[in-house]
């Protein structure tokens, strides 16, 4: 599946490393990123997605490697890639007692927008942002989701290329996760790029691609369709009458490659469908245990990423 | 894990909730909740911020007096005789609530403590909980050094020192990574299958997924309930589209301009990848007017087809609806 019509590279990492003291934070990561596109980084705590965004944003330096953004060097250019980005960190910080207009005109501030850019600016991400009717209210009262928003319209005032979101809506409710998202596709579809990181798996599939770190390693760089294609086999879903038993039976069957709970269900992994179905219907027959449905589902994104991490463990470790 | 009671109904249910209500001045944060949550169950308690979930759990911890209705916990009425209730009851709030400046074991101990163990057993329970976390090893490393992963499965631990017959865990794994999730709710299970309920509350669908029986609430109301597959065979309001078109991003902006324009009046559309879904009542319905638009933006639909919604998609279907 192509990525838009064109594929031009606006982010580029060569062998890009970063040490804090003894930790390899970011380990030889070559990466690219396609003008336009939404790019999700995903990954367990501490597999160096905010280094690896804080390097892209110019705001710290690499010990090794380099990147380049929109053409400019990050330790040569730091400046005008400033102007092209924009960042919002993890914990980005409002103005908790400044209103939410204060909050704009404060970071336009900061970036030189000015006068009637200003003003008409303003105006059109409050609307962007469905914030026009909070505009008054201090930013310290608002809803967790309310926040994220208003720290993302901040992250816009100078009308960036590219935009840099690290875990945006974290501990934000499914409702304002989605409003969120929606206002990030708005921004694709003007053709902004977008760098996501994110824990939430569901969240990965709606990037166009997705890269995989763990250890500072990109393990996996892909669309979304295309990694999870990538799980090794096919996934049964299984409705056994006793879920705990089953799973320890299928998990010591030496043809069955890995199995997950999902509340009643459980999801096994095998080489092939219809002798794994058989084998599984067999076995927990053996055991005296029923099973209530049976079928094939395709594999999420949250199911080969894990899959993917596991095995990468196990190999690390053998 | 200890014993449970024998007769009558109590027997079945850990929980049974009847129109239990929660004002805080002239603020109904929970009105008239009804839902029972049967022994040995996990059940999953889901909403928005600010829906009332966590004053649902101070109530049923018996923490908070509830303004109207009935609680019965563990077959005892916690609005009557909380501190009969609570010694068999676990609690891991939002944020934990480890001493960062405590070691692993401190914590434990501190915990411990708390729910009044003692000697031998405090030592085997302190043991057991290191060993279910996985923190063999890390015993004397300072609680704001583990990441949080391992800082989860520690407050997990500390909630079920005491050997609680139900624990309540309230957004456990707000800011864990999918690993380390995945591993934490392979210990839920483990709780579980020893015939421990658990009643927990998420933002994360996938987790949701992995619960028995849930339950969504909304503005203090229960507004859908059953196992999730029930829910999202019966509680969808309408149904999701599935476009693979040839120039996702193109085709995303046009059928938006469309539904700005009031020309295609579907409830939702949105871009997952290289797909769109589109969410309307009788969607098939829509297709005419799909094909027209993106045709006229020169963009090839690809293939289209009704595909089974998420339920992050009932979820929000159900919302937006009470929302109308």
């Amino acid at each position: 599946m192509v990525v838009g019509n064109q594929k031009e590279v606006i982010i580029e990492t060569n062998n890009l490393r970063k040490d804090f003291n003894k930790t390899v934070a970011v380990d030889g990561l070559d990466l690219s990123v396609y003008k336009g596109e939404v790019f999700g980084l995903v990954g367990p705590d501490g597999a160096g997605k905010t280094t690896t965004l804080r390097l892209l944003a110019a705001i710290m330096d690499p010990t090794k490697g380099s990147a380049t953004v929109d053409g400019f060097d990050t330790v040569r250019s730091p400046e005008s890639i400033k102007e092209r980005i924009g960042y919002m960190a993890q914990q980005f910080s409002l103005y908790r007692d400044l209103s939410v207009n204060e909050n704009l005109n404060f970071f336009a501030d900061v970036f030189g927008v000015s006068g009637k850019v200003r003003k008409e600016r303003i105006e059109r991400l409050l609307t962007f942002a469905r914030l026009t009717e909070f505009r008054k209210r201090r930013a310290g009262q608002l809803s967790g989701g309310m926040q994220k928003k208003l720290g993302l319209a901040c992250t816009l005032i100078h009308e960036p290329e590219i935009l840099y979101l690290d875990e945006p809506t974290t501990g934000v409710d499914p409702v304002s996760r989605r409003e969120f998202w929606d206002i990030l596709t708005n921004l694709h579809v003007q053709g902004v790029t977008i760098v996501v990181s994110t824990p939430y798996m569901d969240e990965a599939e709606r990037c166009s691609r997705i890269g995989l770190m763990y250890e500072g390693k990109l393990i996996e760089c892909d669309t979304p369709e295309a990694i999870r294609q990538r799980v090794p086999g096919k996934v049964i879903q299984v409705w056994p009458s006793d879920r705990i038993q089953a799973r320890d039976i299928l998990r010591n069957t030496p043809t069955i490659h890995e199995v997950q709970s999902y509340g009643e269900q459980l999801h096994v992994f095998v080489d092939e469908i219809e002798s794994g179905i058989k084998l599984i219907e067999e076995t927990l027959a053996n055991a005296n245990i029923q099973v209530k449905a049976i079928r094939q589902v395709e594999p999420r994104v949250e199911e080969a990423f894990i899959s993917l991490i596991r095995r990468r463990v196990a190999a690390g470790s053998a | 894990m200890s014993e449970t009671q024998s007769n009558g109904s109590h027997n079945l249910f850990a929980i049974e909730v009847e129109q239990l209500t929660k004002d805080f001045g002239s603020f109904r944060a929970v009105d008239h909740v009804s839902f029972t949550v049967e022994r040995g169950q996990i059940f999953g308690f889901l909403g928005p911020n600010g829906s009332g979930k966590t004053t649902t759990i101070r109530m049923l911890l018996g923490l908070l007096r509830p303004s109207d209705g009935e609680a019965i916990v563990l077959g005892t009425d916690v609005r009557r005789n909380p501190e009969k209730v609570r010694p068999r009851l676990g609690y891991m709030s939002q944020r934990f609530s480890l001493y960062d400046d405590l070691t692993v074991v401190e914590n434990l101990r501190f915990y411990g403590r708390t729910y009044g163990l003692k000697n031998d057993r405090l030592r085997k329970r302190i043991q057991f909980a290191l060993e279910m976390a996985n923190l063999k090893g890390r015993e004397r490393e300072r609680t704001r050094n583990l990441s949080g992963g391992w800082r989860q499965r520690l407050a997990l631990g500390a909630a079920i020192l005491h050997e609680p017959d139900l624990v309540f865990l309230d957004e456990p794994t707000a800011g864990v990574d999918p690993v380390s999730r995945r591993a934490f709710w392979d210990l839920l299970y483990e709780i579980s299958a020893q015939g421990v309920t658990i009643f927990v509350t998420t933002h994360y669908m996938d987790e949701a997924e992995h619960c028995e029986t849930l339950a969504f609430i909304h503005d203090g109301h229960i507004i859908a309930r059953g196992s999730p597959q029930y829910i999202k065979d019966t509680m969808m309001h309408g149904q999701v589209l599935e476009l693979t078109p040839d120039d996702p991003t193109l085709a995303m902006g046009a059928l938006t301009r469309a539904k700005e324009a009031g020309q295609l009046p579907v409830e939702e559309i949105a871009l997952y990848g290289a797909q769109i879904h589109i969410v309307a009542p009788d969607v098939e319905h829509y297709q005419g007017a799909i094909n027209e638009v993106l045709n006229q933006s020169n963009v090839d639909p690809g293939t289209i087809s009704v595909i089974a919604p998420s339920l992050e998609d009932v979820f929000i279907s159900c919302i937006r609806s009470e929302e109308e």
